[in-house]
């Protein structure tokens, strides 16, 4: 009976790992399906990683290296190459690699610190042809920071997310022409620093309300047709244009990969596409915790290592059978605010509060309420989708506590 | 007389400032912001903008490897400067930190990951 | 000199292939794509009708019938998936419940086995998700589900392991017929000779029949497009639902698939360009707005991808299977349902070539098996480590949504037919064919393609030609 399996050696993985042992686990083992450690880190080799845990600009594989140099230092075990292929609700681990082949493993706690993949082209329904040169953000940046290959030279990109912002600045760096980048919604889902650094550094058009209908072309792309939506989100037949391009780059949404998570039995959130948990990150399965873009999509990599540290100290404490859960408090939201996490308290004691909200609001009040009593409040400037939300419940503030609603108004 | 626009990346509000400059590019004001970083920002983004550039680099085995200016260097020169890196090569192994190329636009070129 | 020639590796050259192949005989199969299975067998229904749609007489009742129930046994040959599942065609109202009954008496007719009408309770009591508006349905047992391009792979694989060639990139441009035989051309210039030709062109069969010489037959294409399910929703029916068919075709169906995804589709669109076969988004919305109407828990959310195929229709309303010059076949218009018929329509054709002199002499070596592909995520445990044990490659999965392993790709590039690019693995293997629909595995399967074959990354291919999907190296300035 091993101690505590962790899957995924990214980013969640490793905090979590580093906190269970600074939290007296020794009996680890880390399985990562790739041949290193540092998961999406190692293909993300900007720089703006680790601002508030390190206090200075870190590349992504900078970023990676502190945790996986502590990993190496303290001797974790690990397995590399190495897929789950499942995972019971009893804690047993059925997974392969090239040299064990399959092996079970059973374990008294599991961190699922998977992370999370790219929504495809046929998840947005696109019309047109199938050709080469349609490829997710991600996998662009990978075949461009990695592998060493251009996708493509005539670029346009669908979605502002943060990874197609920062691909459209690479790629142009890397010599290719960018003609734009298209935002289905009235603002963009990337970070305002992304899109000064990458877009207008680089003279790169940002069409809010824009989305690609068609694209061309039978055996590579030959071009996209955009077009404006309404406010329903509908093409505008009349705003049609069609740009000559090789390449389509999607950056629409992550989605967390949560397959084992269901295979396992582990109570989902259809917000979230992550399990429900405590504050601890315990979910509905005790002893199993989930943390990272596995549990919800983070975008800073400094709060998905907060949050794995949480995982990896609650999973310590889990082993040791010393975890308390001793009162159930849920947590909700109303429609301003698309979801929390944590999704429920089980122990009255200072808890963070992760939440994203629904669209931009500005001069917002968010209030925390047990039935009629507001225990909590607070005001924020300016929220947008794209830019998780934190606020600290106090102990005391949850003294009398039975359910918590967390409720925001515009000013 | 200019009037520049952009917005602040300091902090996540995202404040949409408006520098004035005068005929030799001097700020004269800036206006839109909420806080003194703000207008910091917008005079440095006006008269002197820095970036850090990061990018990849041949690797002697054939392979890309990750690289970075240690410091920023100015935003002008950043195609410049992808210029060089796009032409050097690292030689294995190296550590991350190493310097691969010394003295570019007032900072150096260093590789971000291991690789030995 | 070949004896036979076969033009167009799809599910009709392809079966014809296989069936040729067991008799001593020099085949070669042409094909002007990179890879088989490349034009309507690679995107339709993936439906085995059970036969009682075609008008009694027509060759296409006759031929599905017939070749429904040699599916059986020929894909388990093969080691193709095949699933009878039964299907439905569900009426809404009085006159689709007359419609249904003359559907059931032309199945009758046409010799479809064990056809009933099912009252309003015993069609909710086998598919629960169906709509509740649905008030009766014509029950066919015999109706299944295949993969087509499994099925076609599979068989052109099965006749090339019995002898026969297959010749991509051969884009047949003129045929000589040269006294007892005929020179192909290609439009690359290459030629062969065959004493015997089948055209199974597809699409273009009516282009390719007018090379050997003066035809009637002309191929309009029909464009059907289709979007796929998740697996999750695999399971919201088990049977082909159908609804009660018009003018334009079987109308819009749902069904599983053998592999577990929900399949919706076709429209059904009369277009001129044979080469179009962009989706619209008119289609896609139609589609869903269908089936919504038929079956529960259908949402445009679960979409994985959409595809859209064009069916070969003749200008006769039946398959159009005939002798244009003496040695020269034409097998055109093979519309649906021609995946279900295949097998008949090849066992048909064998025959007609033995009525014009081709000697059919058993080929003793003839083995009808074809090995089955490992399917990693498919094996028990033991079967696994097994796998493992003898061949490392099978332990790293390179595909995580449909667990495909490393050596499952490997095999799909050395095994005939071998996948040339990207799209040929994941027709063989499924990697790439899940949710995340290659995002994660393509470049892993790049690599592995470029050091199978031998070839530089950035030269790997979609699915041939122009379709590259690197433009090149970053540092270009760079001389390593």
């Amino acid at each position: 009976m091993t101690d505590l399996v962790i899957i995924g050696g990214g980013p969640a993985g490793m905090s979590a790992a580093l906190a269970a042992y600074e939290n007296g686990i020794r009996d680890i083992l880390i399985l990562e399906r790739d041949e290193r450690l540092g998961g999406i880190l190692q293909q993300c080799i900007h720089n703006g990683f680790g601002l508030h845990r390190f206090g200075e600009e870190l590349t992504g594989p900078e970023y990676a290296w502190r945790y996986e140099e502590r990993v190496r230092e303290l001797g974790i075990p690990l397995k590399l190459n190495t897929m789950v292929l499942d995972i019971t609700e009893d804690k047993e681990i059925t997974a392969t690699n090239p040299t064990d082949g399959i092996f079970t493993i059973q374990t008294k706690s599991i961190i699922l610190a998977m992370g999370c993949r790219e929504r495809s082209r046929g998840a947005l329904n696109i019309a047109g042809t199938r050709p080469a040169g349609v490829y997710s953000a991600g996998t662009a940046q990978k075949l461009v920071n990695m592998k060493g290959y251009m996708p493509g030279k005539k670029v346009v990109i669908l979605g502002s997310g943060d990874i197609g912002l920062i691909m459209a600045r690479r790629m142009s760096l890397e010599g290719a022409e960018v003609k734009a980048v298209c935002e289905l919604m009235p603002y963009s889902g990337g970070l305002a620093r992304n899109i000064e650094q990458c877009l207008h550094d680089f003279n790169i058009p940002l069409l809010l309300s824009h989305t690609v209908v068609q694209i061309h072309g039978k055996k590579r792309v030959e071009g996209v047709t955009i077009a404006k939506v309404d406010e329903k989100g509908k093409p505008i037949r009349e705003t049609m244009q069609f740009i000559e391009c090789d390449t389509l780059l999607l950056s629409v949404g992550l989605i967390p990969e949560n397959e084992l998570t269901k295979s396992a039995g582990v109570e989902m959130n259809p917000i979230t596409n992550g399990a429900d948990v405590t504050q601890n990150r315990e979910t509905s399965i005790p002893g199993v915790f989930a943390c990272g873009n596995v549990l919800h999509v983070h975008d800073l990599v400094d709060y998905v290592s907060e949050e794995a540290e949480i995982a990896g100290k609650n999973a310590a404490l889990y082993i040791k059978g010393k975890l308390k859960n001793n009162v159930d408090i849920p947590i909700t939201t109303d429609g301003k605010i698309r979801y929390t996490v944590p999704q429920r308290i089980t122990e009255k004691k200072d808890t963070k509060v992760f939440f994203r909200v629904a669209n931009v609001y500005e001069h917002a009040e968010i209030k925390v309420c047990s039935g009629n009593e507001v225990i909590f409040k607070t005001r924020k400037p300016k929220v947008a989708p794209g830019e998780m939300q934190c606020i600290t419940l106090k102990a005391q503030q949850l003294e009398n506590a039975k359910e918590l609603n967390i409720d925001m108004e515009v000013l | 007389m200019a009037i520049r626009e952009f917005t602040c990346i300091i902090c996540p509000k995202g404040c949409a400032l408006k520098a004035e400059l005068d005929e030799t590019g001097n700020v004269l004001g800036v206006i839109g912001n909420t806080c003194k970083r703000g207008a910091e920002y917008a005079e440095a983004e006006c008269t002197n903008p820095m970036r850090t550039v990061t990018s990849t680099m041949r690797c002697s085995d054939g392979t890309v490897i990750p690289v970075k200016t240690i410091m920023p260097i100015p935003k002008a020169d950043m195609h410049a400067c992808m210029h060089i890196i796009n032409k050097g090569v690292v030689t294995l192994p190296v550590h991350v930190g190493d310097i691969v190329i010394a003295g570019v636009f007032g900072s150096d070129i260093a590789v971000t990951e291991n690789r030995a | 000199m070949y004896d036979v020639a076969i033009i167009g590796g799809g599910v009709v050259g392809g079966m014809l292939a296989r069936m040729l192949s067991s008799y001593k005989l020099n085949i070669c199969i042409l094909e002007k794509e990179n890879d088989v299975a490349m034009g309507a067998s690679k995107a339709n229904s993936a439906i085995v009708h059970a036969g009682f749609d075609a008008a009694p007489g027509t060759l296409k009742a006759k031929l599905n019938v017939k070749g429904s129930e040699m599916m059986e046994q020929t894909a388990k040959e093969l080691g193709v998936k095949f699933k009878r599942n039964g299907s439905l065609v569900v009426g809404f109202n009085a006159a689709d419940k007359k419609k249904i009954e003359e559907l059931y008496a032309r199945g009758i007719k046409n010799g479809v086995k064990e056809l009933s009408i099912l009252s309003m309770h015993a069609l909710h009591e086998i598919e629960p998700n169906i709509s509740p508006d649905a008030v009766c349905a014509l029950y066919a047992p015999t109706g299944a589900i295949v993969c087509p391009y499994a099925l076609t792979i599979a068989a052109i694989g099965n006749a090339m392991d019995n002898g026969a060639d297959l010749r991509v990139h051969f884009e047949v441009t003129a045929i000589h017929e040269t006294g007892a035989s005929f020179a192909i051309i290609s439009s690359n210039g290459d030629r062969i000779n065959a004493k015997y030709v089948v055209n199974a062109a597809g699409i273009n069969a009516d282009a390719v029949a007018a090379m050997a010489g003066k035809t009637d037959i002309k191929i309009h294409p029909r464009r059907g497009e289709y979007v796929l399910l998740d697996k999750t929703c695999g399971g919201i029916i088990s049977h082909t639902i159908f609804r009660t068919p018009s003018a334009m075709g079987k109308g819009i169906l749902v069904t599983p698939t053998v592999d577990g995804n929900l399949l919706l589709g076709p429209t059904a669109d009369n277009i001129e360009d044979k080469n179009d076969t962009a989706t619209t988004a008119d289609g896609l919305s139609t589609i869903l707005a269908h089936c919504t109407e038929t079956t529960k828990g259908i949402h445009a959310r679960d979409t994985i991808t959409s595809f859209c195929g064009l069916r070969a229709v003749g200008n006769t309303g039946d398959f159009i299977i005939q002798a244009t010059t003496e040695h020269f076949i034409n097998a055109a218009g093979i519309e649906s349902p021609g995946l279900s018929a295949s097998p008949a329509i090849a066992a048909y054709i064998t025959e007609m070539l033995r009525d014009m002199g081709l000697e059919l002499t058993k080929n003793e070596n003839f083995n009808p098996i074809r090995k089955p592909a490992h399917r990693f995520r498919e094996a028990s445990v033991a079967e696994k480590n097994r796998m493992i044990m003898e061949n490392r490659s099978f332990g790293r999965i390179i595909c995580r949504c449909e667990g495909v392993s490393e050596g499952e790709i490997r095999e799909a590039i050395r095994t005939n037919p071998p996948a040339r690019d990207l799209d040929g693995v994941k027709r063989r293997t499924r990697a790439q064919m899940g949710r995340c629909q290659g995002g994660f595995c393509m470049p892993y399967i790049m690599e592995i393609l470029s050091e199978e074959l031998g070839v530089p990354y950035d030269s790997i291919t979609k699915n041939g030609g122009n379709s590259k999907l690197m433009t090149g190296k970053t540092k270009e300035g760079c001389t390593i």
